[in-house]
């Protein structure tokens, strides 16, 4: 561009980011709408026209931890002055925690399905983390006949639509007992990932430079040595951040997950939308879930937010 | 493929005389992800492969009966799967343009000196990242006709996004393009800066007009960037199911894999479905081999 801006390119960028500011306001308008709902009574969560300012409440929170039944008539003084302030949010509203026999509170699903998701994520991360690094090594330093062919067969695997697979996989897990099962979903989401992990990674490592393990070798290093002292450590940015992109991938995906899975080892994402059954939804408490579900992935793209265009390119596309 | 791995490798390389060989180690690194990935991708689509030339049904357990390419010429004859793959081309191109214009757009506008303009690009960016079908539902009450969001910005009533027929598959497209247009922002942001400052200093010495720069300079170098979000997206597009599948259950937004995940899951008709499978996957190779050779070329700049 020329030193001298005209007035004309002046004027030009402020309506660009005038425009800018427009659009991202638009753009994260529905993730706001998210976390208001969230934080609406749920009288004020489907009104006409849309309820926009309100007092927040963390009434739906509670709601979403909780099994619930209708109160028949208003709780009376007593019960309010003797329920724990979580619990007299719920009383207000008209509606009692269930408890067991014993008096302890009964939990709803949402806590068993959120750990599923926790449980299924980390492990596939951790598994096609350290395959994909391995494997991405081994490309990376080795002489491999038919690389071209390897990769593309490699990646090519995670093209493949999950309904397409999920047939065949359904068929053989419920052969071996895998349906509905933790390991059922992590083996699948590991090979889902693993193709991913294994092209990011290859990416990370061909930036090491060679030089630094032959000078290990040098000094008496054997290779796997090497591997583990020098290029480890020197791809562990690269590694953290295609560990991300893993966990965000399995803890997002839903079409296995709903075909795989129905109770035991159900996870978020096929449970939350089945939520919303017939009748009317308290819209509330599916958006606390949403909140609380999409939380980690948004504080994930903040510190992965340098690292977001090689993910997405399969590591082709560097900065 | 195997014998492909274990071949032969410099063997006067300096650790071949300590530890592991390197010949050991390479096939230590590599072999147990080509072996993982062909027993969970290639060996169940051998399975399914030998299940779509049968009758099998997976709720029952009548045995599999042989019957040929009886699938394949049924499928292939049949006008709704035609239809649904239409509905499909059409989500596809509805959908990718959307966020080629949109994305490629705001790359633009975001091509210069903006205060903040690594936070905003990043709160660009979230949709994307967010999972599909969790989002996806919640835009079920953004699109609601009557306590919507939607409506009452735009002013629109009661309008009937996704219970209207003809409506619905342009409702996903729009929720799609919210949560995709990203993706072609990021990338032909990368494209965008790394159009060499002069070719625009010399553009503007000729007094080349802001037109002639853009389809003269700007495009052309971004071209290749552009097209792997646009091929990628494609591919994406045309395997939707979560949002489409949880947004609505419209015929007319019934993209292919919903009616795979039906036919397979709800009607329970194995054989068939896993004909279909390897109808769509045949398709999907297709594409996959296009974006490799876009990705590598790419990659080689």
């Amino acid at each position: 561009m020329a030193a001298v801006k005209t007035g004309a390119e002046v004027a030009g960028n402020r309506i660009a980011i005038v425009a800018v500011l427009i659009i991202t306001l638009i753009f994260l308008a529905p993730i706001y709408w998210i976390i208001a709902t969230s934080f609406k009574p749920r009288n004020l969560s489907t009104t006409i026209p849309p309820t926009i300012v309100f007092t927040p409440e963390i009434s739906p929170f509670v709601k979403l931890f909780t099994k619930r039944s209708q109160l028949r008539e208003q709780p009376t003084q007593e019960q309010l002055d003797a329920a724990p302030w979580w619990e007299r949010i719920v009383l207000e509203g008209g509606e009692k925690v269930v408890r067991d026999g014993k008096g302890n509170v009964q939990w709803s699903a949402y806590p068993n399905r959120f750990m599923n998701s926790l449980i299924v994520a980390i492990t596939s991360t951790v598994l096609a983390v350290g395959m994909g690094t391995i494997t991405a090594y081994g490309f990376s330093r080795f002489k491999v006949k038919g690389e071209a062919d390897l990769l593309f067969f490699i990646l090519s695997t995670r093209m493949l639509p999950p309904v397409v697979v999920a047939i065949p996989m359904f068929l053989m897990y419920r052969a071996v007992g895998l349906n509905d099962t933790h390991w059922g979903l992590i083996l699948l989401y590991t090979a889902f990932n693993l193709s991913f992990a294994v092209w990011l990674m290859k990416g990370f490592i061909d930036e090491i430079p060679k030089e630094y393990e032959e000078a290990a070798l040098v000094d008496g290093y054997t290779r796997m040595q090497a591997f583990f002292k020098i290029v480890i450590p020197e791809a562990a940015t690269g590694i953290a951040a295609t560990a991300v992109f893993c966990f965000i991938t399995a803890w997002n995906e839903y079409a296995f997950a709903l075909i795989m899975t129905n109770r035991r080892a159900q996870t978020a994402p096929p449970f939350i939308p089945s939520q919303v059954g017939s009748g009317l939804p308290d819209w509330t408490v599916i958006a606390a879930g949403t909140f609380l579900f999409l939380l980690p992935v948004a504080i994930f793209t903040f510190l992965l937010r340098n690292h977001l265009l090689r993910g997405m390119s399969f590591g082709a596309i560097r900065k | 493929m195997a014998t492909a791995v274990i071949e032969t490798l410099d063997p006067k390389s300096r650790a071949a005389s300590r530890g592991m060989s390197d010949i050991a180690i390479r096939n230590l690194f590599i072999i147990p992800t080509i072996a993982f990935l062909i027993i969970f991708n290639i060996f169940p689509l051998l399975y399914s492969l030998g299940y779509s030339f049968t009758d099998f049904r997976a709720s029952t357990n009548a045995p599999a009966n042989f019957v040929g390419l009886q699938n394949y010429r049924e499928l292939l004859n049949d006008p709704f799967i035609w239809t649904n793959f239409s509905i499909t081309a059409k989500y596809v191109i509805v959908s990718v343009t959307g966020q080629v214009v949109v994305g490629f757009g705001v790359a633009l506008l975001l091509n210069r000196d903006i205060p903040f303009k690594g936070l905003i690009t990043t709160l660009l960016l979230l949709p994307m990242m967010l999972s599909m079908a969790v989002v996806g539902l919640f835009w079920k009450l953004l699109y609601d006709p009557s306590f919507g969001i939607i409506n009452h910005v735009l002013g629109l009533g009661t309008f009937e996004w996704l219970s209207n027929a003809d409506m619905a598959l342009y409702a996903v497209a729009i929720t799609d393009i919210w949560m995709w247009s990203p993706f072609v922002m990021l990338l032909s942001l990368a494209g965008l800066s790394a159009v060499p400052k002069h070719l625009y200093e010399a553009a503007a010495i000729d007094r080349a007009g802001s037109l002639y720069t853009f389809f003269r300079i700007t495009l052309p170098l971004v071209a290749p960037i552009l097209m792997i979000a646009i091929i990628f997206r494609t591919m994406e597009a045309f395997k939707t199911f979560d949002l489409a599948y949880i947004l609505t259950s419209q015929p007319t937004t019934e993209v292919i894999s919903i009616r795979l995940y039906k036919m397979a899951f709800q009607e329970w008709q194995t054989g068939r479905s896993s004909a279909l499978a390897y109808i769509v996957l045949i398709m999907i190779l297709a594409i996959t081999n296009i974006y490799v050779k876009y990705l590598n070329k790419v990659k080689e700049r």
